[in-house]
C-alpha cells in the first residue's frame, strides 16, 4: 500500500475543511485536504443562505462570482398566513446573501491551495490508522487505489454523515429530536419575492422546522423543508410535506424542479467533545449548526479557522494531544456555545408549539417595534407575551 | 436493509442518523454492517423513503 506523509490530513473539502486547510497551511504546515467527490461543492447539500458579517472574519471578500443574490430582508409566515416582513435595516445579521455554493466552496478551496494545501479529489477516507491506540492518519481510496496517509493530526470535516469522529471514538450520535430530515427543490417558473428569504413556520414543517424559499435571482429559488427527526414516521416525510406545501401554494405549484437536494442537519448545541488525541472535528461533523435556523456555513468556516490556527500552534510544540487540542474546543465554545445553547433551548420549546400559538407569536412580533431582528430580539418580544415559554432560559436572553 | 436506488439521493441522512454506526456510504452504494439492530431510524428519517427492512 502506498503511504504518504504530511502534518495534517483533513477529510472533507466543504467550508470547514477548506478554511481549516487554509489556516493550517498559512501556519506553515504540510496539509492534505481530501474530497471524496469528483467536484468540490457539488452535489449541493444546502439552502445556500448566509448572513454577511462573518465573511471578513475568515478573510473572504464578497464576490459576485459566488453570490447568487443579495437579500433585502426576510419574510416570516405564520401557520395561518400572517406575514412579517423585515427589511435589511431590521433584519441585521440574520439575512445576507444566497450563495452559489458550488462556486463558494471552490473559492474557499482555492484559498487553501494558495496557502499551500494539497487537494486530492475523488479520495474517500475509509478508516483511521491506529497505532498503540492512537490515531496516526487515515486510510483512503484515491481514484481506486488504496492508500495510507500518515499525519500528526486528522481533521474530521466530513459533514453530517461524519465517520472520522466515530472511527476515533468520539460520540457523534444524535437524538432524533436533535436532527432534521431535509429536502429541497431548485425551482423555476415560480412567482416569489426576488430579494426576500421566506420562512414558513408551523405544521407545514412538523417539529419546529420550517419551509424555506430562498431566491437565487433569474427566477430561480431554493424551496426546501426541514422536518424534525422524531416527527418522521415512515420515510419520505420531508418529501410528503414539501410536495404538499408546493401543491397548495399558487406561487409555486406551476413551477418546475431543476434539482432535488436531500440532506440532514443537526439541531443540538454542538458535541460534548470535539477533540481527542490527534483528532479534531469541525463544522457539521462537530454538530456546529444553529439549532433554530439550521444554518451551518458560518459555524463551519469559523470552526475551521479556529482549528487551523490551533493546529499551527500545536505543531510548534509537536503536541497534538487531546489536552493541547482543547484550545480549539475552548475557542469555539467561547465564540459560539452560549448562542448554540440558547437557540437549542428555544428550539426545544418552539418544536412543541401549536399553530395557534405560533400565529399569536408572529402577530406579536409584527406589532412590536423591533429595531433589529435577530433571534435575541425575537425572544425578548416573545418573553413579554409568553413568559412561560422562555422562563427556563431567561437568563440567556 | 433494502435500498431503492432509484429514489436514493446519496445525501447521507441515514448514515448520520445511525446510532449503531452501521451504515457507510461507499460512493453511491450504502453498505450496512452487522451492528444494525433494525431500529428503523434510517428508514424514518430518509427524506425520500428509499429504505425499508428486508422481509
Amino acid at each position: 500500500m502506498q503511504t504518504y506523509e504530511c502534518d495534517i490530513v483533513i477529510v472533507g473539502a466543504g467550508p470547514a475543511g477548506s478554511v481549516a486547510a487554509k489556516y493550517a497551511a498559512e501556519g506553515g504546515l504540510d496539509v492534505v485536504l481530501l474530497e471524496k467527490r469528483a467536484e468540490i461543492g457539488a452535489p449541493l447539500r444546502c439552502a445556500e443562505g448566509i448572513s454577511k458579517k462573518w465573511l471578513s472574519e475568515i478573510g473572504m471578500e464578497p464576490d459576485p462570482k459566488w453570490i447568487s443574490a443579495e437579500m433585502d430582508g426576510a419574510i416570516i409566515v405564520s401557520p395561518s398566513g400572517h406575514t412579517f416582513k423585515l427589511d435589511e435595516s431590521q433584519a441585521g445579521n440574520e439575512v445576507g446573501y444566497v450563495l452559489e455554493r458550488h462556486l463558494f466552496d471552490k473559492a474557499l478551496a482555492e484559498q487553501a491551495s494558495k496557502a499551500g494545501a494539497k487537494i486530492w479529489l475523488r479520495t474517500a477516507a475509509t478508516g483511521v490508522i491506529k497505532e498503540d491506540g492512537l490515531v496516526t492518519g487515515v486510510y483512503a481510496n484515491r481514484m481506486g487505489e488504496k492508500i495510507a496517509i500518515r499525519a500528526d493530526c486528522v481533521v474530521g470535516a466530513d459533514g453530517f454523515e461524519s465517520q472520522v469522529g466515530r472511527w476515533a471514538g468520539i460520540d457523534t450520535t444524535l437524538d432524533l429530536t436533535d436532527m432534521c430530515s431535509c429536502l429541497q427543490y431548485r425551482m423555476v417558473n415560480i412567482d416569489v419575492e426576488p430579494n426576500y428569504c421566506e420562512f414558513v413556520l408551523g405544521s407545514a414543517a412538523p417539529g419546529g422546522g420550517y419551509v424555506w424559499i430562498f431566491p437565487k435571482g433569474k427566477g430561480i429559488a431554493n424551496v426546501g423543508i426541514g422536518v424534525q427527526g422524531s416527527k418522521c414516521k415512515s420515510g419520505a416525510d420531508a418529501k410528503y410535506y414539501l410536495d404538499k406545501f408546493i401543491n397548495e401554494d399558487p406561487r409555486l405549484n406551476k413551477g418546475a424542479v431543476l434539482e432535488i437536494v436531500g440532506g440532514a442537519v443537526s439541531t443540538c448545541p454542538g458535541l460534548e467533545e470535539t477533540v481527542t488525541d490527534n483528532v479534531v472535528l469541525v463544522g457539521d461533523a462537530a454538530r456546529l449548526i444553529d439549532p433554530i435556523t439550521g444554518g451551518g456555513i458560518c459555524h463551519a468556516a469559523r470552526s475551521g479557522m479556529y482549528a487551523g490556527k490551533v493546529l499551527t500552534e500545536c505543531a510548534k510544540k509537536g503536541d497534538f494531544s487531546k489536552e493541547a487540542l482543547s484550545t480549539y474546543e475552548k475557542m469555539w465554545r467561547d465564540k459560539m456555545e452560549d448562542k448554540l445553547w440558547r437557540n437549542w433551548m428555544a428550539k426545544e420549546k418552539f418544536a412543541a408549539l401549536s399553530d395557534e400559538v405560533l400565529d399569536d407569536l408572529v402577530l406579536a412580533i409584527k406589532e412590536s417595534d423591533i429595531s433589529e431582528v435577530n433571534v435575541y430580539n425575537l425572544l425578548k418580544v416573545i418573553k413579554e407575551k409568553y413568559p412561560d415559554l422562555v422562563a427556563e432560559f431567561e437568563d440567556m436572553i | 436493509m433494502k435500498v431503492v436506488y432509484e429514489k436514493c439521493l446519496h445525501c447521507g441522512c441515514c448514515v448520520g442518523s445511525c446510532k449503531q454506526n452501521a451504515i457507510y456510504l461507499n460512493d453511491y452504494i450504502l453498505e450496512f454492517n452487522d451492528a444494525c439492530n433494525r431500529c428503523r431510524r434510517c428508514i424514518k428519517i430518509c427524506p425520500v423513503g428509499a429504505l425499508s427492512l428486508e422481509e
